[in-house]
């Protein structure tokens, strides 16, 4: 295995490559969330349905926002190469490639979402 | 000029081929859980994207997610996540080369499936 692909922050970027490149998104998607997404659960989760200015001075605080960004961003990463080996395993042809068109579209546009949302609240 | 004969590959993981077992069972329901979660994550999304605007539409949308039947939608994908979450750690640990013997194989789902419900408890406690 190349372990420089492991630090290589391009593979995030490239075009689909081979095999053990998804796999290794997965691994460093899923070891960052792991950390993250329970921290994430334990703060987020008792704010998420009360008010308008909770919610506003929770999201206000630059570590609390850090965590909201690393979870649902990463999180949307990691559904979108999950999705992706679900539509390889079970679709062919060009069902397969409409419906990754979707999920690209959901979750790139909800990580542009989520991004634009927090800077918008920070400022 | 003669036409390209399409095969009829098989699906990788051949679902209606084989007999499911208890472990295959727990590794199916890490993929169900896991793109089931996709709902939480746009809910909690449009959430923030609300907060960041103005506090008559965010009312609208917090009132959706108030609602009995978000809240048992989010309920359920709490119970997801940790499920996910779980098998996640679970599948970390094969890929270094160890647990595929049977029996640390059957305690391993057993525990997802113990731990995903007590950590659910945990968390629906604690919020």
């Amino acid at each position: 295995m190349n372990y420089f692909k492991i630090i290589n922050p391009r593979v995030f970027f490239q075009k689909s490559g081979n095999g053990t490149d998804k796999h290794i998104r997965m691994i460093i998607t899923s070891v960052i969330l792991a950390i993250v997404a329970p921290i994430f659960i334990f703060t987020f989760g008792k704010v998420l349905g009360s008010s308008y200015e909770d919610a506003n001075i929770f999201l206000s605080k630059p570590t609390n926002a850090i965590i909201v960004v690393l979870t649902v961003c990463i999180g949307l990463l990691h559904f979108r190469y999950g999705v992706q080996t679900l539509i390889e395993d079970y679709v062919r042809g060009s069902t397969k490639k409409i419906l990754l068109t979707i999920a690209n579209l959901i979750c790139y546009s909800a990580i542009v979402i989520n991004l634009i949302s927090i800077i918008r609240i920070y400022f | 000029m003669k036409e390209p004969t399409k095969h009829k590959r098989p699906l990788s993981p051949h679902l209606s081929i084989y007999r499911p077992e208890f472990t295959s069972v727990t590794s199916i329901f890490t993929r169900i859980t896991g793109n089931a979660l996709l709902i939480a994550s746009l809910l909690i999304v449009w959430w923030i994207f609300a907060a960041s605007g103005n506090s008559e539409n965010f009312e609208v949308v917090n009132k959706i997610l108030n609602s009995w039947f978000v809240k048992i939608i989010l309920f359920l994908s709490l119970w997801a996540f940790w499920y996910h979450f779980l098998a996640g750690l679970r599948h970390l640990y094969w890929d270094t080369g160890r647990g595929f013997d049977l029996i640390h194989a059957k305690y391993l789902a057993y525990g997802v499936i113990a731990g995903s419900f007590v950590l659910t408890l945990l968390t629906a406690i604690n919020l």
